[in-house]
């Protein structure tokens, strides 16, 4: 009886907060405490704000990038990994999993550094590539190095869903392939690939969830950008508007829609 | 359909009259290939030939080596050592996908993200230059047609029964025309009303077809029913390999008459060799005659031997019935154990003094002639020398 009022109160205590975010937005009266009627105009405010828009376009731009870098690369990853057999293999294993549970401050601290550090020993070498009177292009940080840190953990999320489906996948079928004459390449395109593709998709869509919420790493190497959870978060510091509760509430319906997506697309796998 | 499967072996014969310079030559070969994983030789040293247009079967209990073999041959596995030759063309090095053989997997390995038709005309489509359109659906029509599956095309592979997707795995290797098809368990799957269909369908396909079919499977009733010849594995060896009457009838070894069909052993030593007529006697003392195995090595006095007698050349009498009454050349009393009735014979486990556990087996026109005996009572068991083949242990 006290576990069950006891887990009752958790999850009340999780999301509650969220539920009266997504009710609060909804709120015609102008203040975030009390509630007034129901209402959509604070959707259409936080959409005409030039400056939400302009951060959305910033996080879309940055999430959609991530996202088909991180396919591209972590379906490379598991690929060559399947290959990899012995300590190296534990190895890369665990390396993929810390990568994974690394706190988003460890990853957003470390690549500020790494970045600020690379940048700092590149300037000088390609100022003194270009020639005299021409001013040399200059490192710095914007929206490439936050799709780079989003990459970097997003991947290892691709790599786990990729690897599970390849050791899922039936080996005959890539053996039945190469014995009806198609080439190893011939083989991948149409067997594999699309025997991979759920979980690829699935990889994209949680890798641009992921980093389309992400603040925390985006806060330490935007430089100058501002993506939706930044400004959000910048807003926030003049006070809560009923505006920052629609912008949530947008923000978690796309969220919430594309995870669903990519779990319907990793429970139907099994089916053939 | 029969005009279909002419049509079929007829594109087939134009095949094979090109490469008439290759008639008579072995479609296989085998020569000293092994194949090493690790400290495990799962093929050891193996030289065979499969001859052209022949249903062969490889025979054996799982580990024995038979699907690393027929692997080798459709190319997901090098020799280690030895070589593999298809058409007289050694395959060391050759990919899977440019060797001239199809192969129907276990599961049948169908693409489930294509149509039928469209694993079907696979093979068709990465011919190069590829086929046209009209051209690969005009075959795959009539490769449906050939299975019986008229109609089934744009289904899905996973919505069809297993007895059909075995029939789509058969027209998707056999559209391609290839010189040999492998077969790995294909029938494994299916149940056993099903099985027995199949096994008749697939002689009368191979007959039809007349390329080269060689099959997997560890059911030696399979192997025994369908094949023109078997080769029986064990451990990576080759242990014999002849037709399916020559090994029944004129086993090597203990293990082939034990693995084809049922038999009876009585182990002992061998007394004396008298050209084909042969004394064993075995750990009691009694003395057992017999002839040796058609397919065995000469046997020397003293060697340690297994008398094998064949469940249905066994006569069953009354109790203290002397072989003169039996015409037989043995009578042992013994004591009836257990009885299977099996319709077209009833299956007797006879106690024999001195012999041990013995099976019986009795036509059913016999027992009625004769009448059945009842577990529990007195028999009397006997055989004529001449169907007891005296056999090296090994």
């Amino acid at each position: 009886m006290i576990m069950r009022l006891y887990s009752a109160t958790v999850y009340l205590f999780l999301y509650v907060p969220i539920g009266i975010i997504v009710l609060f937005s909804f709120n015609s009266g102008r203040h975030a405490s009390d509630f007034e009627g129901l209402s959509l105009k604070w959707y259409g405010k936080a959409l005409d704000n030039p400056f939400v828009l302009e951060s959305l376009n910033t996080s879309l731009i940055i999430a959609l990038s991530a996202a088909c870098l991180s396919s591209l690369m972590g379906t490379g990853a598991a690929l060559a990994l399947q290959r990899v057999r012995g300590p190296l293999k534990t190895l890369f294993d665990s390396l993929i999993y810390i990568s994974i549970m690394i706190p988003g401050i460890v990853i957003g601290i470390a690549t500020l550094v790494a970045l600020v550090t690379v940048f700092d020993l590149l300037n000088p070498m390609l100022a003194t590539l270009w020639p005299e009177g021409v001013k040399p292009p200059k490192l710095r940080l914007g929206l490439a190095s936050v799709i780079a840190a989003h990459t970097l953990f997003t991947m290892s999320l691709v790599i786990v869903l990729v690897r599970a489906r390849i050791a899922g996948m039936d080996r005959s079928l890539i053996e039945a392939s190469e014995d009806l004459y198609a080439t190893p390449l011939r083989t991948f395109i149409q067997i594999t690939l699309p025997q991979l593709f759920p979980a690829i998709l699935a990889g994209f869509l949680l890798s641009f969830t992921f980093s389309f919420d992400d603040f925390i790493i985006s806060f330490f190497v935007a430089g100058s950008n501002t993506t939706l959870p930044i400004y959000v978060f910048s807003s926030i510091r003049r006070g809560i508007t009923p505006e920052v509760n629609a912008i949530g509430t947008i923000v978690l319906a796309v969220s919430l829609t594309l995870l669903i997506f990519a779990q319907v697309l990793l429970q139907r796998r099994d089916k053939r | 359909m029969a005009k279909l499967l002419q049509q079929f072996a007829g594109m087939e014969n134009g095949v094979t009259m090109n490469t008439s310079a290759a008639q008579g030559s072995p479609d296989i070969q085998f020569d000293q290939a092994s194949k090493r994983y690790g400290d495990v030789l799962a093929v050891d040293n193996m030289s065979l030939s499969i001859e052209r247009g022949e249903f062969f079967s490889f025979l054996g209990p799982s580990g024995c080596g038979k699907t690393t073999s027929l692997r080798m041959i459709a190319g997901f596995e090098q020799p280690s050592e030895g070589d593999v030759s298809i058409g007289g063309v050694s395959m060391l090095g050759v990919p899977p996908h440019q060797r001239p053989v199809n192969m129907v997997f276990q599961h049948y390995a169908l693409f489930p993200h294509m149509s039928v038709a469209e694993n079907i005309g696979y093979g068709l489509r990465q011919r190069a230059p590829r086929p046209a359109a009209s051209d690969i659906d005009r075959q795959v029509d009539e490769a449906l047609e050939m299975v019986q599956m008229t109609g089934y095309g744009p289904r899905r592979a996973w919505e069809l029964s297993g007895g059909q997707q075995q029939r789509v795995a058969l027209a998707r290797a056999l559209i391609n025309r290839p010189t040999v098809l492998l077969l790995d368990e294909p029938l494994a799957a299916l149940d056993r009303k099903l099985r027995r269909d199949m096994q008749i369908e697939l002689q009368t396909l191979q007959r039809d077809v007349g390329i080269t079919f060689v099959l997997v499977t560890h059911d030696q009733e399979e192997a025994l029913s369908m094949s023109d010849r078997i080769c029986i594995m064990r451990d990576g060896q080759v242990v014999q390999s002849g037709s399916p009457r020559e090994l029944y009838d004129q086993p090597a070894s203990v293990y082939v008459a034990d693995f084809v069909g049922k038999s009876n052993f009585i182990s002992g030593k061998v007394n004396t060799v008298n050209g084909d007529a042969i004394t064993v006697v075995n750990q009691h003392g009694h003395p057992f005659a017999g002839v040796p195995s058609g397919g065995a090595a000469a046997l020397t006095v003293g060697s340690d031997v297994s008398v094998a007698v064949r469940p249905e050349v066994i006569v069953l009498g009354a109790h203290n019935s002397s072989a003169a009454d039996m015409d037989t050349d043995v009578a042992v009393n013994g004591r009836i154990k257990n009885r299977i009735f099996l319709g077209e014979h009833t299956e007797y486990l006879v106690d024999a003094d001195g012999l041990g556990d013995v099976l019986v087996l009795s036509p059913k026109h016999v027992e009625s002639t004769r009448g059945t005996f009842e577990p529990g009572g007195t028999v009397a068991i006997g055989w004529k020398n001449d169907t007891a083949l005296v056999l090296e242990d090994k």
